[in-house]
C-alpha cells in the first residue's frame, strides 16, 4: 500500500510489482499533481553537488545514466553548461571541475568563445564555462512511464482517492488506510501488510495519522516560465548552489529557478513579487536577453526535504533520501517513510524503499528496474 | 531569495487580497444523473490563475472538488477546462482577465466525464498514440549554436502537451467520434515532417481516410484553442496538400503509389 502519487510512489509501484508483490497506490489528487509535476524538469547530472555534497553528486550521476537506459525518448539530448561570470567564479572552476570528476560526472572543459558559439544568447562577459551530462526532461511525463509499467505489471493505480486515515487495531500496528474515493464520495478502507508513505511533502501530515512524526521539512522555490528558448543546453551559474542560477529550455520555453524557503503548509504556497524579480535579474545576468522575454507562467513547488524543525531556508538541508522504519524507530509497526531526494533519483529512493519493504514482508527478490525498460508515458491510458 | 521566513507579496494570493470573485463550478460525482453548478466566491490577486483559484476552494471550502493539474506551466497538459465556454489551461489563465462577472468552470467537452473537473483521457490517447509520434524532435531552437562534442544533436520535446483542447474545441469530434481528429492528425504532420525512426508512408496512409484528414470543415477552433503553437489545422492543410500531390504524381508514374 502507498501513500502518494508522485514520482516517488510511481517508482515505488514498479519496483515492488517487479518483485512480485501485491501493489495499491493511492493519490488525493491526479497523478503527479503535488511537487513531481511542478519541478523544474532538469535531469540532473550532480555537478551541481559535487562540491559541496558528494553523496548527492554521484547519487545524480549514477541515475542519470540509469534513467537514460530505461526511459529512452523521455530526455531532450541537450547537456548543461555551467558559466562562470566573476573572477571569483573563474577561481572556483577548478574546484568545480575537479569535483566533477571525483564524482565521474563527465565534465569539459569551455573556453568563453567556445561557449558562445555553442549559446550564442549567454553573457559576453562570461570567463568559462563546464559542459556536463544535464538534461530536460518532462517532470509529469517520466514518473508516469514508471505508473504505466506498474500498472502494466499488475498494481492498482486510484487516483482521486484521498487518506483521510490509518487503520489501526492497536496505537502501535498499521493495519491499512481509510480512503475518500473523491470522484464518487465513498469511504472505504484499504487493508494492507505494510504501508508506505510516499507524500512527500505532505508526508508528516500522512505520518502524524499513524501517530509517529517524520523530520520532512516542506521547502518552497519558485520557478518562472518565459515564452522563448534562450538556450538549447541547460544553463547554469558556476558557484555554490544560489537562487535564479539555472535556466531550462523545455518546448518552447525556458524556466528560470529557484528559490527556497521553508513552510509548514505545502497546500498553500505563495508566489512572492520579490522572488519573481530574482529570478529575472539572476537568470538574465547569464542570459542578457531574459531581462526582456514575456512571462508565461510563475509558480512554486514543495521540496520534502529531511530536516530538523528550526532549518531556516533549505539550501542546508539535505538532497538525499532516507526511509524511515517507524517498527524500528517509534515502535509503529506496519508502516514506513520515505522521504528526501529528487526527480533524477526517483528510481534509486524506490529501490531503496523496495530493499525495505522486502525485508520487513520476508519477500526476497532482487531489484531489477536497473535494467528495466519502461513503456512509454502514453500506455498509462491505455 | 532564500529566506528564512514565508515571503509576502504572493502575487498569486487567494486570500487577504479584498477582491472577491465568484466562480460558478460544474460539479457531478459517479452515481449523480447529470452534472450541477456550485457557486464559490475566491479572492484573487493581479495574477491568481483559475488554478489557484479552483486549489484554493477544495483547500479552504470545499475538499470534495476534484481536478487535474500538475506542471503549473502550460507543459503538461492537465489542467484543461472551459471557462466561460472557452477551452484554456486553467493553469496560464488570470482569473482578472476574465472580467468582473462570475467565472464559469467547466471539464473539456468531447471526453468521458469521470467526476467534477476530471475527465478520462483514454479516449484522446487511442487516437493521438495511432501514429506514433516520438516524444522528442529535432530542435529547432536558436539555429546560430554550435552542437557541442558529446551530444550528438540537440533535441528537445514536441510541442504538443496533450491537453484535449483541440478535441474539446473541434465541432467534428462533438457529432462524430469515429474522427481521428486534430491532435491525431497534427501528430502525424509532425511524423511526416521528420519521421525519425517512424514509418512515414502508413503514417500518410492512416492520414488518407474519409474519417482523418479529410474529414475537417476547417473551423479552426482548434488552432484557436491550442496553448501551445502547434496549429493542428494548419497541419490538417499539410496533410491534404501533401495526399492531393502524391495522388498526382502516381497517375504521372512518380512518388508513392499505395
Amino acid at each position: 500500500m502507498i501513500v502518494g502519487g508522485g514520482g516517488t510512489g510511481g517508482a515505488l509501484a514498479h519496483d515492488l510489482a517487479l518483485r512480485g508483490l501485491r501493489v495499491t497506490l493511492v493519490e488525493r489528487g491526479e497523478i503527479t499533481s503535488g511537487t513531481t509535476g511542478r519541478h523544474h524538469g532538469l535531469l540532473h547530472s550532480g555537478a551541481r553537488y559535487a562540491v559541496k555534497d558528494r553523496e548527492s553528486a554521484v547519487e545524480c550521476i549514477e541515475e542519470n545514466r540509469i534513467l537514460r537506459t530505461i526511459a529512452p525518448g523521455s530526455f531532450e539530448l541537450n547537456d548543461g553548461l555551467f558559466v562562470a561570470l566573476t573572477d571569483e567564479e573563474a577561481a572556483y572552476e577548478k574546484l568545480f571541475f575537479d569535483s566533477c570528476e571525483a564524482s565521474q560526472i563527465p565534465a569539459r572543459r569551455v573556453g568563453r568563445a567556445e561557449a558562445l558559439r555553442l549559446e550564442p544568447n549567454l553573457n559576453p562577459d562570461l570567463r568559462c564555462a563546464v559542459q556536463v551530462p544535464d538534461g530536460t526532461m518532462d517532470a509529469m511525463r517520466l514518473p508516469l512511464r514508471f505508473f504505466a509499467t506498474a500498472r502494466r505489471n499488475g498494481a492498482d493505480i486510484r487516483p482521486f482517492t484521498e487518506v483521510v486515515g490509518m487503520s489501526m487495531t492497536t496505537p502501535t500496528s498499521v493495519d491499512g488506510v481509510q480512503v475518500v474515493d473523491r470522484a464518487s464520495g465513498r469511504r472505504y478502507d484499504i487493508g494492507a501488510d505494510l504501508v508506505v508513505n510516499a507524500a512527500g511533502p505532505w508526508g508528516e501530515k500522512i505520518s502524524r495519522m499513524g501517530g509517529v512524526d517524520v523530520p520532512i521539512q516542506p521547502s518552497p522555490g519558485i520557478l518562472v516560465a518565459v515564452r522563448g528558448r534562450f538556450a538549447n543546453m541547460v544553463i547554469n551559474r558556476l558557484h555554490a548552489s544560489g537562487d535564479g542560477d539555472i535556466v531550462l529550455p523545455q518546448r518552447e520555453l525556458s524556466v528560470i529557478g529557484t528559490s527556497s524557503w521553508v513552510t509548514d503548509d505545502p497546500d498553500h504556497l505563495a508566489v512572492p513579487a520579490d522572488h519573481v524579480e530574482a529570478m529575472f535579474r539572476e537568470g538574465s545576468a547569464m542570459i542578457p536577453s531574459l531581462r526582456g522575454a514575456r512571462i508565461r507562467a510563475s509558480w512554486s513547488a514543495a521540496r520534502p526535504l529531511i530536516g530538523e524543525r528550526g532549518a531556516s531556508t533549505g539550501r542546508e538541508l539535505s538532497r538525499t533520501f532516507k526511509c524511515f522504519d517507524h517498527e524500528a524507530d517509534d515502535g509503529v509497526s506496519g508502516f514506513v517513510t520515505i522521504a528526501g531526494g529528487k526527480a533524477t533519483t526517483l528510481r534509486a529512493m524506490a529501490e531503496s524503499t523496495a530493499d525495505m519493504v522486502c525485508r520487513k514482508l520476508g519477500v526476497d527478490r532482487p531489484c531489477a528496474t536497473r535494467e528495466t525498460e519502461l513503456l512509454p508515458h502514453t500506455a498509462y491510458y491505455a | 531569495m532564500s529566506s528564512p521566513v514565508e515571503p509576502a507579496n504572493d502575487t498569486h494570493a487567494t486570500s487577504g487580497t479584498g477582491r472577491s470573485v465568484r466562480f460558478r463550478v460544474s460539479r457531478f460525482k459517479q452515481g449523480d444523473r447529470k452534472p450541477h453548478y456550485q457557486e464559490y466566491a475566491v479572492e484573487v490577486a493581479p495574477e491568481t490563475t483559475v488554478l489557484d483559484a479552483l486549489t484554493a476552494i477544495r483547500r479552504d471550502q470545499d475538499p470534495t472538488l476534484i481536478l487535474r493539474h500538475s506542471c503549473y506551466h502550460a507543459s503538461c497538459g492537465t489542467c484543461g477546462m472551459r471557462v466561460n465556454d472557452t477551452e484554456v489551461l486553467a493553469c496560464v489563465t488570470e482569473v482578472t482577465e476574465l472580467g468582473g462577472g462570475p467565472v464559469k468552470v467547466d471539464p473539456i467537452a468531447n471526453q468521458r466525464l469521470v467526476a467534477d473537473l476530471v475527465t478520462d483521457m483514454v479516449d484522446f490517447y487511442d487516437k493521438f498514440t495511432a501514429v506514433d509520434q516520438p516524444l522528442v524532435r529535432g530542435s529547432d531552437a536558436i539555429p546560430a549554436a554550435t552542437v557541442p562534442p558529446g551530444v550528438p544533436g540537440f533535441t528537445r520535446f514536441e510541442n504538443c502537451i496533450e491537453c484535449g483542447l483541440c478535441l474539446s474545441a473541434c465541432p467534428i469530434v462533438a457529432t462524430d467520434p469515429r474522427y481521428l481528429g486534430p491532435a491525431g492528425l497534427a501528430a502525424a504532420q509532425r511524423v511526416l515532417e521528420e519521421p525519425r525512426e517512424a514509418d512515414a508512408f502508413s503514417v500518410l496512409r492512416l492520414t488518407d481516410d474519409p474519417q482523418a484528414a479529410w474529414r475537417c470543415h476547417l473551423a479552426f477552433e482548434c488552432t484557436a484553442v491550442c496553448p501551445s503553437n502547434v496549429d493542428p489545422a494548419g497541419a490538417i492543410m499539410f496533410l491534404r496538400r501533401r495526399l492531393a500531390s502524391d495522388r498526382v504524381k502516381s497517375i504521372f508514374g512518380s512518388g508513392w503509389r499505395p
